[in-house]
């Protein structure tokens, strides 16, 4: 009974995530941060890694594919989950190889020869039972969450090697990150930040009051005027929701503009992102890639006579391609955007792209 | 303003010395009346005048006869007035001996007029003598002067044509030099001077930045007499934004204009062609403090005060007017009403059958043209982009809605998002730079970039009178602030940037122009045809030579 218990326990987390996920979507901007996100996903896929019946490792990962391929569908634009549910699926693999002795690298590399002989070797590979493979991946899942609660405070470690003293720093809407980010270098370095106020949501107005609060020389811009003021900025410093496989972002509506804007003035861009947001996606699924939220924000009700008449968007994100950014901060230091790609390939399994 | 004291505006030397020494009882009398909103007396302003300019002359030698000769007939008056500028009248006196000989025969002309005892000749001769000395004096102080260098433009010799024109006022804000002396010209126009509001951003601080909630018009006693009504309400209707969008502007502009003109009545021992373009000049003020003109403003004005001044001696006073009111609707029709027929003629040429147009807020002569090609059976679509705080975009919304036009609206924030679907883009302007730049509302500039991003075709339609000779390369030197307080919007019940003011290190910057480098734009549609943006002072000069 004890375990009947756990597991409708357990499918009462599930479902109530799955709950919290498919209403965090609707309205304005995400209720709580990307971070906050990757935290509950991981700590509830350690909940089922330590509370769901499960013998060798295939069955682990078919359990934990099983929930990330829910808890995508819930929201698919939250790319955070499935993130997390790749990782963890990376875990369990490096811990049965650990176990079972043979090293990453060999296992790893695709050569001719191992194509040719073995050929869906892997699949049969997990079917072992390792008593300890249980503990491993759970101490190995604490690690992942302690790397991801001190992700903003490693990113913000690194604010002054980037910012110098008298800059006029321009950034959109509202990320945590790069709040962080100018807090600290605010305590040491004296600069200016613009902070474009993102309509139709206005998250800019936020980070304005929150930037002022720490002293720092802030001023709010119309999005109408990123353009007419990028002449006089420095760097670009922005947040982002996800980093796309071929290093272009998913970014909040407006900041493929200030891109652009930035390129025509050979301003910086630099992209202040922590790992658990790149994302082995590329941009080219145009059905999936953008989100809209009711029109109401854009044109409100108030407007009636012309509505039925008239269609108006109200898209959530931006696709900025790699050839506009300059760097990407994240935890793990920066790095181009070129660079990308092999860190996709450090996180993430090819065989876990698809869920 | 059938008065029969008028308003004489005194003739505006470009610096006025100011001392403040005696003369208490003329000063209460000037004070009274100021506070009582009467018109000074005709009197008093030209004793004003008179002193203001003997001052500036004759400073040094208080005991100058010659000066005290001219103020026998009308006594003495010197006016006490807070500021001293006594540095600004050497560098005049050194500049050049040309200098004074525009100012003589003008002071004396208008002096003449006063004083039909003194023949013209007479006082320009005592004039130029007096300079003369004064000038041989003052060469030795040199002291140094602190005036703007735009009042140095009279210093020029006049062979050379003058290079360096006057910089307007409302780009001089930080300059408390180019304050003051506007601040005395208002004074003596008898128009309040608008207090800026709010800490501005400091790479604006050249700018004026007025609050919405405090017009001009509640400092003025109304009715007013020193304003026309119909003015006082034009500018109530500015610096409220009721009339905006520049040929919206321009247009109730020259309606105001003729209702002054056929109000007016021509003072005795006056000349129509000059009393009614000072007489104009204060409005202009009040108008520009309300809010500062536009560049077809500026043009329209232009136009308007060199009819005025063709204006034969001859002409009777009721023919005269005639003649102006027509002048004033010629314009208007050809300027503005002609000149859209032509651009749209032009434009429907470059829609076809299945276009995805875009346009960027409420651009009159955009809607027109869109409305024409719809009457014509074009088949298209249109996409309305709109940009906070102002949402002009929902005025155009709903024009093309009601024609039957089909319409797509966004922020401005998702023309990325839209601008793979659209096939060109049609913008207007608000003026065009002698250097090919657009100058136009702001968020024009980013819509141009990201469809050259997008490789779609930027199409701006601008008739020929917003062309203006003033060149521009960012959007920082000459702009106009608006409220700061639009900026702030409630959302979910929080509105996060309510007591904005109370934080120092924070700021609002609502800027209501910008400029939009040519290389961004494919073509310029004007009444004269379609010309490349590079072409503007080719049109220009054109003009210039035409006129």
């Amino acid at each position: 009974m004890p375990g009947a218990d756990k597991e409708t326990d357990l499918s009462e987390r599930v479902e109530a995530f799955l709950a919290e996920l498919k209403r965090g979507g609707s309205g304005a901007g995400p209720l709580r941060g990307a971070g906050e996100t990757a935290r509950e996903t991981t700590a509830l896929l350690r909940r089922i890694t330590a509370q769901a019946r499960w013998s060798s490792a295939g069955d682990l990962m078919e359990i934990i594919r099983k929930e990330g391929r829910r808890m995508t569908a819930a929201q698919p634009s939250e790319t955070t989950v499935g993130n997390m549910v790749r990782r963890v699926l990376k875990i369990i693999r490096e811990e049965y190889a650990r176990l079972r002795g043979s090293s990453e690298e060999t296992d790893q590399q695709d050569s001719l020869h191992k194509l040719l002989t073995s050929g869906g070797l892997s699949d049969d590979n997990f079917r072992e039972h390792y008593s300890s493979l249980k503990a491993n991946v759970i101490e190995a899942i604490n690690e992942l969450l302690t790397e991801l609660e001190g992700t903003t405070d490693n990113i913000a470690m690194q604010a002054l090697e980037h910012i110098h003293s008298n800059e006029v720093i321009m950034t959109i809407g509202r990320s945590r990150t790069v709040e962080a980010f100018l807090k600290d270098a605010a305590r040491k370095r004296k600069f200016h930040v613009i902070v474009a106020e993102c309509a139709p949501f206005c998250q800019g107005h936020e980070m304005a009051t929150s930037l002022s609060k720490a002293d720092i020389e802030t001023t709010v811009i119309a999005d109408a005027a990123i353009f007419a003021v990028m002449s006089r900025v420095n760097k670009v410093i922005i947040g982002t929701h996800t980093v796309l496989a071929n290093g272009g972002l998913r970014a909040v509506n407006g900041t493929h503009t200030l891109a652009l804007a930035a390129k025509h003035h050979s301003t910086p861009l630099i992209v202040c992102a922590p790992m658990f947001k790149l994302s082995p996606q590329f941009p080219n699924e145009e059905d999936t890639f953008h989100k809209f939220v009711s029109p109401q924000e854009v044109l409100p009700f108030t407007e009636g006579e012309i509505l039925s008449k008239v269609n108006v968007y109200c898209p959530v994100f931006d696709y900025v391609p790699p050839e506009l950014i300059t760097l990407f901060i994240s935890n793990i230091g920066g790095n181009a955007p070129s660079y990308i790609y092999r860190l996709v390939s450090e996180l993430y399994h090819p065989e876990d792209h698809e869920l | 303003m059938a008065d029969a004291k008028e308003k004489e505006e005194p003739n505006q030397a470009p610096s006025i010395n100011h001392t403040a020494d005696g003369g208490d009882s003329k000063n209460e009398d000037v004070g009274r009346s100021k506070t009582d909103g009467r018109e000074l007396t005709k009197e008093e302003k030209q004793r004003l005048r008179k002193e203001k300019k003997q001052q500036k002359k004759g400073k040094s030698s208080k005991e100058d006869k010659g000066s005290s000769e001219h103020d026998q007939g009308k006594g003495k008056k010197p006016v006490a007035l807070p500021e001293s500028q006594v540095a600004r009248s050497p560098p005049q006196k050194a500049a050049g001996p040309t200098a004074p000989a525009p100012e003589a025969p003008a002071a004396a002309s208008s002096s003449s007029s006063d004083k039909p005892t003194k023949s013209k000749a007479e006082l320009k001769a005592e004039r130029r003598a007096r300079q003369e000395a004064e000038r041989a004096s003052k060469a030795k102080k040199g002291e140094p002067g602190q005036q703007p260098s735009s009042s140095k433009s009279k210093a020029v010799p006049s062979e050379l044509q003058p290079v360096v024109k006057r910089l307007p006022e409302h780009v001089q804000v930080d300059d408390p030099a180019a304050i003051r002396k506007l601040a005395k010209k208002l004074e003596r126009q008898q128009i309040p001077l608008r207090s800026d509001y709010g800490n501005k951003v400091s790479l604006f601080s050249h700018l004026h930045q007025y609050s919405r909630n405090a017009p001009l018009t509640q400092q003025i006693s109304i009715p007013s007499t020193v304003i026309h009504p119909s003015i006082v309400q034009l500018g109530l209707q500015y610096s409220q934004g009721i009339v905006a969008g520049s040929n919206a502007r321009s247009v109730a502009l020259l309606h105001s204009f003729k209702q002054v003109i056929q109000d007016y009545t021509t003072p005795p021992n006056e000349e129509l062609s000059r009393d009614l373009v000072n007489k104009l000049k204060p409005y202009i003020s009040f108008l520009n403090q309300c809010r500062p003109l536009s560049a077809s403003m500026g043009n329209a004005i232009k136009y308007i005060k060199k009819e005025i001044s063709n204006i034969s001696s001859q002409c009777k006073e009721e023919e005269a007017k005639i003649q102006l009111l027509e002048c004033i609707d010629t314009y208007i029709n050809e300027k503005i009403t002609l000149a859209a027929k032509v651009i749209s003629e032009y434009a429907i040429e470059k829609i076809s059958d299945g276009d995805v147009i875009l346009i960027y807020g409420c651009s009159s002569l955009v809607n027109h043209i869109l409305c024409e090609a719809f009457e014509k059976k074009r088949k298209f679509r249109v996409v309305v982009v709109d940009s906070r705080p102002r949402l002009e975009g929902r005025e155009a919304l709903r024009r093309l809605v009601k024609r039957g036009i089909s319409c797509t609206y966004v922020l401005i924030s998702a023309v990325s998002y839209i601008l793979p679907e659209v096939s060109k883009v049609f913008l207007g302007a608000h003026a065009l730079l002698a250097n090919g730049y657009v100058m136009s509302r702001v968020g024009t500039s980013q819509i141009a970039l990201v469809a050259k991003a997008c490789n779609v075709p930027v199409l701006v339609c601008c008739e020929t009178y917003k062309f203006c000779e003033r060149v521009q390369t960012d959007s920082f030197v000459s702009n106009e602030l608006d409220d700061p307080d639009d900026l702030i919007v409630t959302r979910k019940g929080k509105t996060h940037l309510q007591d904005w003011q109370s934080v120092k290190s924070l700021g609002l910057l609502n800027l209501v122009y910008d400029v939009t480098p040519p290389d961004f734009v494919d073509l310029v549609i004007t009444d004269l045809g379609m010309i490349p943006c590079t072409s503007v002072p080719v049109v220009l000069r054109v003009k210039n030579v035409d006129q």
